[in-house]
């Protein structure tokens, strides 16, 4: 064992780190309990506890610096006990936990106060608040607590919360639909989570992080490898990577701030937390690293080809978040010096993909709610503050230097070549090829949207801009875009080493400049080839395809697959139990009670008049037990 | 501190059941007030009793013993252990809620109120004397005798089939106890001719003898709680019964089946629970997949929830026959939480049917947009049911999985793939009913019109906060029910296992 990990006990302003949960938490009950007589300034009050936990959480990163040993917890009561099991209602503040609380409060902060603008037209905007502050609430428990149980605790909470908000606007079906799709697709992935849990304890009898971590070398490799397999299953559906990655797109129902906090910056980067978190476990089986590798390749594929063939604003901000994970899934994957890297675009990523979502809600706004992209065209004029963000993000995530994306995403392509074996060469063109369709993607995106000829619908008269409330998040997101990764790809690796560790990086099988000419390359001939196909606009119409762009509108056949697999069969067996309970079960055991009760003849008299058989019943039972009795008294039996 | 708590609590219901009864039923307001006064009183006594509880101290306290049947042993022997005492808490905190929740119940089919609510208080008293007999007799009586109030609640004062469903819960009821009572009787004659829970818990008895007085137990008591596959007669009493007293039914009532497993099956029979644990564990895992299948395909609300609730049963029943500790304070508290969530359940439900007239799915349809604080509620305790972390119901199922996986792991995974099924019940259920476009006959129906009142807010209020208090601080209940349960895996012979791995002293 090379070293323990020990958590010492808070103190000082680190003792107030409840108040970080706390905060959103009071303000989520306010805004539900209350109800309409907090209409008018709900949303305001849903603002400040983000904004309030947000300085909190940098006064507590500051205070962090400044300790000894990086990794404070703070046990509040006993949440659970039973025998020899216990765990803690504890929070635990470490430089994983923290970069997480700054990224979900301040980039929280911001949409939150976008939402204001962007919801201030809809009647639910008190309740819509309420449910955002919960979803923070629970997103910091998430990645606060200092046990498995109370990480569960926080991932069924972010679960509930991205239920509600999908299914906001609730009257309409496909949104009712793509919440509870959501939620039984997660329930998948929870499911395999908490029996990894079950198995820490059965094998270690303990699931706190610093026990496990202490442990796992103890772990028999069949044992760890399952482990893993179970957590990253549960990884998976936070996250929408293969194979539970179908209900992420249909999330894009809820309302677009929605999609932009949690089904881009935060929510579905819990399975990369989840990993990192557990990256002891993760690193001593290489088996399992290779399994994580080929989730995140095979995912940041399937994500970019099916992004490349959508015609929804949001479906294809969707879908590019499914590939972007796959990136960091690859980096966790890798192990050593990519879990940093991992996290490093998920920092980054959150910036960009939360400028993108709230520019392209920008654009729906000031378009009457339109999503087509073939239905835009030249709105650059028309809405000049959005498409300098937007455009600002859209080279950010095709990861052109010097923006933020080239350095978070670039050092993960050096890293998948750096794998020791052929694997290498497998994963890094992946990764390379993946870079390539990002940009094609986001440039199809960028070009239909805002430049080319524009090819509204008659009833949009003036697109315009939005009101400063939502287009100042948007100005500072943009300036997280441009500079977050370069300023963050130094210090946030060496801030993460306490948790992480700090590794020797491998040897690449190509020299690392190539590495980088390529990947800028295949970024320019993806752009540029989009930018040559769609300059002139596009067709409104769907337009004939050849079988790979016809799978790629279908999702890859994802949703039919699960629909035959699972779904059909689902139904078809529910249907035929309750058929069979009626006829079968209920029958046998009826006339099983019949011939008990004396002859089915009895009980069909039985049924008829209620008052008489109840006596009779009764009698019948009162004689029994006198002649039973009577007999035990005579000695009958003995 | 010698206040006779059980009996006082077992008798003075049934005093209230003969008040109500004899007010005039031209006036059902005052029957009303007299029983929710008197309920609410009853409840003041049984708080007044878990704070004279010492967690920690003799596994049976507030003993009480008076002579009964001399010749044959019989005595009123009264104690609780931790495990009666958190159900006996069940009871006390339900009732009010109920009466208040049945308010106009009675009314709607013109038939006499005092004697709905007497019914109610009667129940009430039948149940506190069965989970505080401690005289294996005198539990025995009080099991049969439960069922004649809620046969006429079902009967009288239910709806749609409520005669057959009536006569049906009778009968299933009824076919158990004779297991039952044969049962006791060889336990008596066997046991050394005494009925006194303690000396038979003492005495021996060859294993052939034990193995069949088990299942005379057991049969009683898998009717009762329902196990697969003797469920059936619960969704026709459940989807019969006023929503009130479905409450009671299968949020308190069913749960003497798994109380009497805990109470009498494994410690009077350790060998035979040992032997017949695989069939249980069996029936009980069967049980959590075939019911939240048939939930799913449910187009009645109500018997929906009876069927959810016996794949609730099946979790109990998981966590009895694991033996461990952790499974077992889980069953234990999942028969609190679960009486908890599944009564705010039914109760809801009742709500929705009471505006509708209607308990089909099938004829709501986008009621939030109508109802949004009753559709609020609604999915509060969907999510409860199903079991979210935060509520209650989480922590014993957890605790039940767990410790079922320590010994067991293909029944903890199986059972575990329940939580998915459970998800997909209850939220299809919420879509169906409250989500989606907003039926046209719900929109012209005058019912729908009115959100909850004060008076069903004052029943869902307490409720919820429990369901939340509980989730995230479970300790005072299961402070209580952790000794009772160590002291019956003591009794049963069985210890939880060691870590398999790791070192003993990082595990703190």
């Amino acid at each position: 064992m090379e070293h323990t990990v020990q958590f010492a006990p808070a103190t000082g302003l680190l003792s107030g780190m409840w108040l970080l949960v706390a905060l959103p938490a009071v303000s989520a009950a306010v805004l539900l309990l209350l109800g309409r007589r907090a209409d008018r300034w709900g949303h305001w009050l849903g603002c400040l506890s983000v904004g309030a936990a947000f300085v909190l959480g940098l006064l507590s990163f500051f205070a962090l610096r400044g300790q000894e040993n990086r990794a404070v917890q703070l046990n509040l009561w006993e949440f659970i006990s039973a025998g020899s099991f216990r765990v803690d209602f504890g929070l635990l503040f470490d430089p994983l936990s923290a970069v997480f609380v700054l990224l979900i409060t301040g980039v929280g902060f911001l949409i939150h106060v976008y939402a204001v603008g962007y919801m201030e037209h809809d009647e639910g905007r008190r309740r819509f608040f309420g449910y955002f502050n919960l979803f923070v609430a629970a997103m910091l428990v998430l990645v606060l607590g200092n046990n498995y149980v109370m990480t569960f605790l926080g991932w069924e909470g972010v679960g509930l919360a991205s239920y509600l908000l999908i299914s906001f606007w609730y009257v309409r079906p496909s949104a009712a639909t793509a919440g509870k799709k959501a939620f039984l697709m997660n329930r998948v992935g929870d499911a395999a989570f908490v029996i990894a849990i079950f198995l820490l304890f059965a094998q270690l009898g303990t699931v706190n992080f610093d026990g496990v971590a202490n442990q796992v070398h103890t772990l028999s490799s069949g044992v760890t490898l399952m482990l893993g397999l179970l957590l990253l299953l549960g990884a998976t559906g936070k996250s929408g990577q293969f194979p539970l990655t179908a209900w992420l797109p249909d999330a894009m129902e809820g309302p677009t701030p929605v999609s932009a906090l949690i089904h881009a910056a935060t929510m579905v980067t819990g399975g990369v937390y989840l990993i990192a978190r557990s990256n002891f476990i993760f690193t001593a089986n290489s088996t399992l690293q290779l399994v994580v590798v080929s989730v995140g390749a095979l995912t940041l594929l399937i994500g970019a080809i099916i992004g490349c063939a959508k015609d929804d604003i949001k479906r294809v901000l969707a879908w590019s978040t499914v590939s972007q994970i796959g990136y960091m899934f690859l980096g966790v994957g890798l192990g050593g010096a990519a879990y940093a890297l991992a996290i490093v675009h998920l920092l980054a990523h959150g910036f960009f993909k939360a400028g993108l979502f709230l520019g392209a809600g920008s654009v729906m706004h000031g378009m009457r709610d339109q999503v087509d992209i073939r239905r835009f065209g030249g709105l650059w004029k028309y809405m000049k503050i959005t498409w300098v963000t937007f455009g600002l993000a859209w080279l950010a995530i095709i990861g052109l230097p010097p923006l933020s994306g080239f350095f978070s995403k670039e050092p993960i392509i050096v890293a998948a070549f750096e794998r020791k074996d052929w694997t290498a060469w497998l994963f890094g063109i992946a990764a390379l090829l993946g870079a390539g369709l990002t940009a094609f993607y986001m440039t199809r995106l960028f070009m239909l949207t805002f430049h080319g000829p524009k090819r509204w619908t008659d009833d949009i008269e003036h697109p315009h801009e939005s009101p400063p409330i939502m287009t100042i998040p948007l100005v500072l997101l943009a300036v997280g875009s441009v500079a977050a990764g370069g300023l963050m790809v130094g210090p946030v690796p060496k801030w993460l080493t306490p948790v992480l560790g700090h590794e020797v990086r491998g040897e690449a099988v190509l020299a690392h400049s190539a590495i980088t000419i390529l990947a800028i390359a295949v970024t320019l001939i993806g752009a540029g080839l989009a930018y040559l196909l769609f300059r002139d606009g596009t067709a409104t119409a769907p337009q004939p395809a050849g079988a790979l762009v016809t799978a790629a509108r279908k999702n890859l056949y994802i949703d039919a697959f699960n629909e035959a697999v699972f779904e059909k069969p689902g139904i078809f067996l529910t249907r035929a139990l309750v058929f069979l309970d009626g006829k079968g079960i209920d029958g046998a055991v009826n006339g099983i009670a019949a011939s008990v009760g004396g002859g089915s003849g009895r009980l069909r008299r039985l049924q008829t008049g209620f008052v008489r058989s109840y006596a009779m019943s009764m009698l019948t039972g009162a004689l029994l037990v006198v002649a039973a009795f009577l007999a035990v008294q005579y000695g009958w039996f003995a | 501190m010698n206040f006779p708590f059980l009996s006082v609590l077992t008798v003075a219901p049934l005093v209230g059941a003969v008040v109500v009864a004899l007010l005039p039923r031209t006036r059902p307001a005052l029957a009303k007030q007299v029983a929710l006064g008197w309920s609410v009183a009853v409840l003041a006594l049984s708080v007044a009793m878990w704070i004279a509880y010492q967690a920690g101290g003799d596994r049976f306290q507030f003993r009480e013993s008076y002579p009964w049947i001399p010749n044959w042993g019989v005595r009123f022997t009264f104690a609780a252990d931790g495990i009666a005492l958190v159900m006996l808490m069940l009871i006390a905190v339900l009732m009010p809620l109920v009466i208040l929740a049945s308010w106009h119940d009675a009314e709607r089919g013109k038939r006499n109120v005092p004697v709905y609510f007497a019914l109610l208080l009667a129940l009430q008293s039948t149940m506190f004397g069965v989970f505080a007999a401690a005289d294996v007799f005198l539990f025995y009586v009080f099991f049969e005798v439960m069922l004649v109030p809620m046969y006429f609640l079902i009967g009288s004062y239910g709806g749609g089939k409520r005669q057959y469903a009536a006569v049906k819960f009778f009968l299933y009821s009824l076919v158990g106890g004779l297991f039952m009572l044969a049962a006791v009787i060889g336990l008596w004659v066997l046991g050394g001719h005494t009925f006194d829970w303690q000396a038979l818990v003492d005495a021996n008895f060859s294993t052939g003898a034990e193995r069949w007085l088990f299942l005379g137990f057991f049969a009683a008591f898998a009717i009762k709680a329902p196990f697969f596959p003797f469920h059936t007669w619960l969704p026709d009493a459940g989807g019969a019964a006023p929503a009130g007293a479905a409450a009671i039914l299968v949020g308190v009532l069913d749960k003497v089946g798994t109380f009497g497993i805990l109470r009498y099956c494994l410690p009077l029979f350790p060998e035979a629970s040992r032997y017949f644990a695989p069939l249980a564990l069996t029936l009980a895992v069967i049980g959590i997949i075939y019911a939240a299948l048939l939930a799913v395909g449910q187009n009645d609300l109500k018997r929906l929830v009876s069927y959810t609730s016996i794949a609730h049963f099946g979790f109990i029943g998981v966590g009895i026959f694991a033996f461990t500790t952790q499974a077992g304070t889980g069953a234990v508290l999942y028969m609190v939480n679960h009486g908890l969530a599944t009564g705010l359940l039914f109760l809801v439900v009742g709500m929705f049917v009471a505006r509708r007239n209607s308990a089909l799915v099938s004829d709501f349809g986008g009621a939030g947009k109508l109802l949004p604080l009753l559709a609020g509620v609604l999915l509060f305790a969907g999510l409860a049911s199903l079991a979210l972390p935060g509520t209650a119901p989480f922590v014993s199922e957890f605790l039940v999985l767990l410790g079922s996986f320590t010994v067991n792991k293909t029944v903890a995974v199986i059972a575990t793939s329940g939580i998915i099924l459970a998800a997909g019940y209850v939220l299809w259920m919420i879509q169906r009913t409250t989500q989606g476009t907003v039926n046209p006959a719900l929109a012209s129906n005058e019912g729908m019109r009115h959100d909850m009142s004060l008076r069903e807010k004052v029943v869902v209020a307490p409720l919820i906060a429990l369901i939340v208090l509980l989730g995230f601080y479970p300790k005072p209940v299961t402070d209580v029910i952790n000794p009772a349960v160590k002291a019956t895996m003591a009794d049963v012979g069985a210890s939880d296992p060691a870590p398999a791995a790791g070192t003993t002293e990082a595990a703190r």
